[in-house]
């Protein structure tokens, strides 16, 4: 045994990937873990809560915003953890919400069905065309993905058997197993939504864990010196891809478990680029740093801005600005972390 | 073949048309991110206040001289913008975070713009002595176009002699392609980098000026504005001048062929042009020569 | 200074590298025997690097062979070559910069004994792999810093880090490119004594600049200049060689500081 009492142990904080790209220079600071702990298990429970105290179109927004976090968590499994910023995240999003409609109208209101069906589907879409897009990166593969995205985007907009670009309509209303009862109370299917989430939360947390989420992150820091190391990083790389994609296409599940309709506005350009700076925003590289990005920019977005005459694009857009200069490391790294000076990336 | 084009030569000269304004819009875009590596996207919101600048002053019987005044505003408009931009950009260190910056400055004048002018499509005139039409392989062909094509092949032959032919063009030229070493010798690369990021500004204010006889003005219209020139960019190669004309030229044929001859397909074919690009030329068509970004 | 009549560890031949009409290297034969200390040293743009760079695998030669344990490795690339036991360093540390000491070595663990690409957290076997790269750091004097972030260490410490990545990858000769370079006197002399504290069946080569550095570590020298091998045997016979004195060591005897000490 290597751990005598005379050595350090490796901390526990450590040993989360999610303290990976935070944290400044001092040793020996892991995040209090009780405190993280009690944290969760409060914010757990008022997401658990929720129905019991909020009215059915709050809670439509809350189970919205889960989705989109969902989503973002995928984004930054690739921007934050692996280092390649994306902007196609959307494209396996709208595949799984496509499916999860589909599978609602012409076979079965199950939406563990669903989730199975839309997640396959995206995975695999990413599985296919993360096999020639992560052979690029850096910008290349921001536009390689934008593309991905937009390529999507366009076909949805144009395909009669999804709706084209009046959307997926009638979808009916999920039910948990096949042939269950549909769930019609807003309260429930925010709750099969918050568990989709907590389920995808759980595999992006056990994925950055684990030896593929430490090569991810030796594929951000360094992929010239992971080969050195033996390492081939392609493999690395795609299965980091066809994950995200899998959760990307959980997040669209419950997305339209939630909303029962899907267009293809809700995968444009502009979704792409608010679930990536979401990501930015919240902090890459941590995973609950970009669940508090989504959050913020869906409740400015649906919520606030309905307070002050439609004026969400105007709230976002100062949001973004000032938080550039006030949040260097985004929310995770707001207050105990000194900023780390991380390798720049050389554009290609 | 000779039908083929015959049937088809309008559109392919729509696809230039299309192109110039691309060109305008996009050699900025390439020029601050090959200089300043800075992706810039706030481009599109310039270039549609450009637009709005021409709803402002073209009304209706635009004269000549109305018209370079409000060209005129426009580059000033621009050139003030890309300094500004260039400011705020230059404390921010990552390419994600200028990003968000950038995209969030851009919201911002998307949301001003929308109070001042509307919501609806605000059209622009054209100038009336060039509202007309002239023969082009014998059919009539708005006389504007021609005027747009003639305008930017002019900018562009202006933009490439300064660039290749002039001291400042060397030391942008250098910038782009090893800026710590331009730092080295002494000289102030903010100053150039301000200056190219104005530049830059000032011709996608120009760029969407023009354009705004024919694409109107509205909201929205700036995303679109900046993917095209984004599209361009990276297919033609980042900081290169030559690669984003010749990433204008291509994106304004594919857009406008494709549109004339498979126009189901057309909204696809641009980004599959772009994806068969990257993955064959991860650098783009034409890539400036550079070390840095090598 | 024989064992030639054994097959020897790493063997060149006719090594040759050209860039259009530059020729960086130019036909280098070279064997160095099974746990050798072997230096490679050479007046400034001799080809060091771009030997080094042949050998390592990161550039594909133009002619010639590189053998390692007998077998032809010239077509491997870098990683290929790191999974059979020829592992380098980098002259400017390219460590994992936003990971933790620990997690650097536990990358290289992983790619040696685990399963690097698995998705899901095992602890037993997650602990092993910790273990083994907890001992990688004790060799090099890192463990209490096993938590600390990368990025923080000093540039003494991160070639300490480095050393221990390298150890990790189970290697049968390790490369090192310019490890002394920016390092302080202190920092030199403990780096020494690591490079001197390895297991003796790893074979060792090292590009290297300073040349107290090279003749307190090295049981054998080659010298490289104009892409040529000039001069190859024990330190003693190399600072006795002629041609190295006069390409290399003769004149700039007084200006050693120089490339020892900024480089």
């Amino acid at each position: 045994m290597m751990r005598s009492k005379a050595q350090p142990r490796p901390s526990a904080a450590d040993r989360t990937g999610a303290s990976a790209s935070t944290g400044g220079g001092r040793r020996h600071l892991p995040r209090p873990v009780l405190v993280s702990r009690v944290a969760l298990g409060l914010a757990l429970l008022v997401l658990a809560a929720l129905p019991l105290f909020l009215a059915p179109y709050p809670i439509g927004l809350a189970g919205r915003i889960l989705a989109f976090a969902l989503l973002v968590v995928s984004v930054d499994l690739l921007t934050g953890v692996t280092g390649m910023p994306t902007l196609g995240q959307v494209a396996y999003f709208g595949t799984g919400a496509y499916a999860a409609g589909l599978v609602g109208i012409h076979m079965d209101s199950s939406a563990v069905l669903q989730l199975l069906v839309g997640s396959a589907a995206a995975a695999l879409l990413a599985l296919l065309t993360g096999a020639v897009a992560v052979r690029t990166s850096g910008i290349v593969f921001l536009m390689v993905t934008l593309a991905i995205g937009e390529l999507v985007h366009r076909f949805a907009d144009s395909f009669a058997p999804v709706g084209a670009s009046n959307g997926l309509a009638g979808i009916p209303p999920i039910s948990i197993l096949p042939g269950g009862e549909p769930l019609e109370l807003a309260g429930f299917i925010y709750w099969w939504v918050l568990a989709v989430f907590l389920l995808g939360m759980a595999v992006a947390t056990l994925v950055v864990k684990s030896p593929l989420g430490r090569s991810m992150r030796g594929v951000r820091d360094g992929e010239k010196r992971l080969h050195a190391l033996g390492q081939q990083t392609y493999p690395v790389k795609l299965a980091a891809y066809t994950i995200a994609g899998g959760l990307a296409g959980a997040a669209g599940t419950a997305w339209v478990a939630q909303t029962r309709f899907f267009s293809p506005g809700d995968l444009g350009f502009d979704v792409a680029a608010f679930a990536l700076l979401s990501v930015v925003l919240g902090g890459a590289g941590t995973l609950w740093g970009p669940v508090i990005g989504a959050f913020v920019v869906i409740l400015v977005r649906d919520w606030l801005s309905a307070y002050v005459d439609g004026r969400g694009a105007l709230m976002l857009g100062v949001l973004f600005v000032v938080a550039v200069y006030t949040l260097p490391r985004g929310i995770a790294g707001a207050r105990w972390r000194k900023p780390l000076r991380r390798p720049r990336r050389t554009s290609p | 073949m000779l039908s083929w084009l015959d049937a088809n030569a309008l559109s392919m000269l729509n696809g230039v048309a299309l192109a110039a304004v691309l060109f305008l819009i996009a050699v900025g875009l390439s020029l601050v991110f090959g200089t300043m590596d800075v992706l810039n996207l706030a481009h599109g919101a310039v270039s549609l206040t450009g637009a709005y600048i021409g709803v402002a002053f073209l009304e209706r019987d635009t004269t000549i001289p109305l018209f370079v005044t409000a060209v005129l505003a426009a580059a000033a408009f621009g050139m003030v913008a890309g300094v500004v931009l260039a400011a705020m950009t230059s404390s921010v260190g990552d390419h994600l975070r200028q990003a968000l910056l950038t995209l969030g400055v851009a919201l911002i004048a998307g949301d001003v713009l929308r109070e001042i002018f509307g919501a609806d499509v605000e059209s622009v005139s054209a100038p009336a002595s060039l509202a007309g039409a002239v023969s082009v392989f014998g059919r009539p062909y708005p006389l504007y176009r021609l005027v747009i094509i003639g305008i930017s092949a002019a900018i562009a032959v202006v933009l490439y002699i300064v660039l290749e032919r002039t001291r400042v063009g060397a030391l942008v030229r250098a910038t782009v392609a090893d800026r710590a070493m331009v730092e080295a010798i002494g000289v102030r690369t903010n100053l150039v980098l301000g200056g190219v990021f104005g530049a830059g500004a000032a011709l996608a204010a120009i760029g969407g000026l023009l354009a705004a006889p024919i694409l109107g003005a509205q909201p929205g219209l700036d995303d679109t504005v900046l993917l095209l020139a984004l599209v361009v960019v990276v297919v033609g190669g980042l900081g290169s001048l030559r690669g984003a004309l010749v990433g204008a030229l291509l994106v304004g044929q594919v857009q406008t062929l494709g549109v004339a001859l498979a126009s189901e397909y057309a909204s696809f074919l641009l980004f599959a042009a772009m994806a068969i690009v990257l993955l064959t030329r991860p650098r783009g068509l034409l890539p400036a020569k550079t070390g840095a970004h090598g | 200074m024989t064992g030639e009549e054994l097959e020897p560890i790493l063997r060149l031949e006719g090594l040759t590298l050209r860039y259009g009409a530059l020729t960086a290297v130019d036909h280098v034969d070279l064997s160095i025997r099974e746990g050798a200390r072997h230096a490679l040293i050479g007046p400034n743009g001799a080809g060091k690097s771009s030997l080094f760079s042949v050998v390592a695998g990161a550039v594909r030669a133009t002619e010639g062979r590189v053998i390692l344990g007998g077998k032809d490795i010239s077509s491997l690339n870098e990683s290929g070559r790191a999974r059979v036991g020829l592992v380098r360093t980098f002259q400017h540390s390219s460590l994992f910069l936003g990971v933790s000491v620990l997690d650097n070595v536990r990358l290289a663990v992983e790619r040696a004994h685990g399963r690097p690409k698995r998705p899901w957290p095992m602890p037993r076997t997650d602990r092993v792999i910790t273990e083994k790269a907890m001992s990688h750091l004790g060799a090099v004097g890192l463990v209490d810093r096993c938590n600390a972030l990368c990025g923080a260490l000093s540039h003494g410490e991160r070639r300490q880090l480095e050393v221990a990545m390298v150890l990790a990858c189970d290697p049968r000769l390790v490369l090192f490119d310019e490890p002394t370079a920016g390092m302080s006197a202190a920092e030199t002399q403990r780096f020494s004594e690591l490079v001197e504290s390895l297991p003796a069946e790893i074979t060792t080569v090292v590009v290297e600049h300073d040349l107290d550095v090279v003749f307190r570590l090295a049981d054998r020298v080659s010298v490289l200049a104009a892409g040529r091998l000039i001069a190859d045997g024990s330190p003693d016979e190399v600072r006795a060689d002629a041609a190295v004195k006069e390409a290399y060591l003769g004149k700039p005897r007084s200006a050693e500081p120089l490339f020892g000490g900024i480089s």
